[in-house]
């Protein structure tokens, strides 16, 4: 499906997320993060891809199997190079105001890989596997 | 997101905040009334979390604003009744040693004290 940029369709994609989302499979905690993941990466699209410019889209896939979610986000921005984003980590980034939504993702997700697109703007895949994933948590708690 | 401010033991301004701060909703608004309190010469602050429902990382990066302005003007900023959630968020970006977390309104209002 395909967005227009602006920060109120990222509820109405988290939705329809959470809809694909067996919860038989997995648990509420790991729905959670997934969806924030979803929405860190939909912020991006919006806010440093596309500029908040309504005529220009976000184009979204997501696949889901019993085994793996797979979440598919292109913007029709500029690009840009993922080697240059800083670590929020680093002391002197603590205290910065912005810059932990990749790491978010990156916590919340098992693969997080960004690609230019072909005819400018970022692709972002994001990957979570799923399979046993309910079962897995109850018997480590 | 709403907001809405008390006035605690001591001239503590309780922030209660309700909702969603997340990019384009409330982010912004948080940071504005924090910023009003300070210009005000009210500086212990301290931000009732529990009925936040959702908080993104712009949300976080909010906090960690109003943090920085409040320490900053020599005031107090603290946080009372963290959901699981946002402690996890917190923590994971270690952020959540930066702030002074309490569980009870009635402890956190007399922290400001010392
Ligand atoms: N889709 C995108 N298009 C262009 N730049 C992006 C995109 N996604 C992320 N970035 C760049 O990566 C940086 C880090 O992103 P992020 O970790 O989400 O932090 P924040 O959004 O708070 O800046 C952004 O500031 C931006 O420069
Ligand atoms: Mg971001």
């Amino acid at each position: 499906m395909s967005l227009s940029s602006r920060f109120e369709n990222i509820e109405m994609a988290q939705h329809l997320c959470g809809k694909l989302l067996d919860p038989e499979n997995l648990s509420d905690e790991t729905r959670h993060w997934i969806l924030m993941a979803l929405r860190e990466a939909l912020a991006n699209a919006i806010k440093h891809g596309n500029g908040q410019d309504r005529a220009k889209r976000v184009h979204l896939e997501m696949d889901v199997t019993a085994r793996i979610l797979r979440i598919h986000v292109r913007d029709e921005g500029e690009g840009f190079d993922p080697e240059k984003v800083e670590d929020p980590l680093a002391p002197e980034n603590r205290f910065k105001t912005s810059g932990r939504g990749i790491f978010y993702m990156k916590t919340f997700m098992d693969e997080v890989r960004f690609q230019r697109a072909e005819g400018g703007g970022m692709e972002l895949f994001l990957t979570k596997n799923l399979a046993g994933g309910k079962e897995k948590e109850e018997k480590g708690s | 997101m709403k907001t809405s401010v008390r006035e605690g033991r001591g001239g503590v301004q309780i922030l209660d905040l309700k909702g969603k701060i997340t990019i384009g909703s409330g982010d912004v608004q948080l940071r504005e009334t924090i910023n009003k309190l300070v210009d005000e010469g009210k500086k212990n602050i301290l931000i009732n979390m529990q009925d936040v429902t959702t908080i993104d990382s712009s949300g976080i990066g909010e906090l960690v604003g109003c943090y920085t302005s409040v320490t900053n003007k020599g005031g107090k900023l603290r946080l009372l009744h963290l959901p699981p959630k946002i402690n996890d968020v917190l923590t994971v970006t270690q952020l959540i040693t930066v702030f002074d977390v309490y569980e009870s309104e009635e402890e956190a209002v007399g922290s400001f004290a010392g």
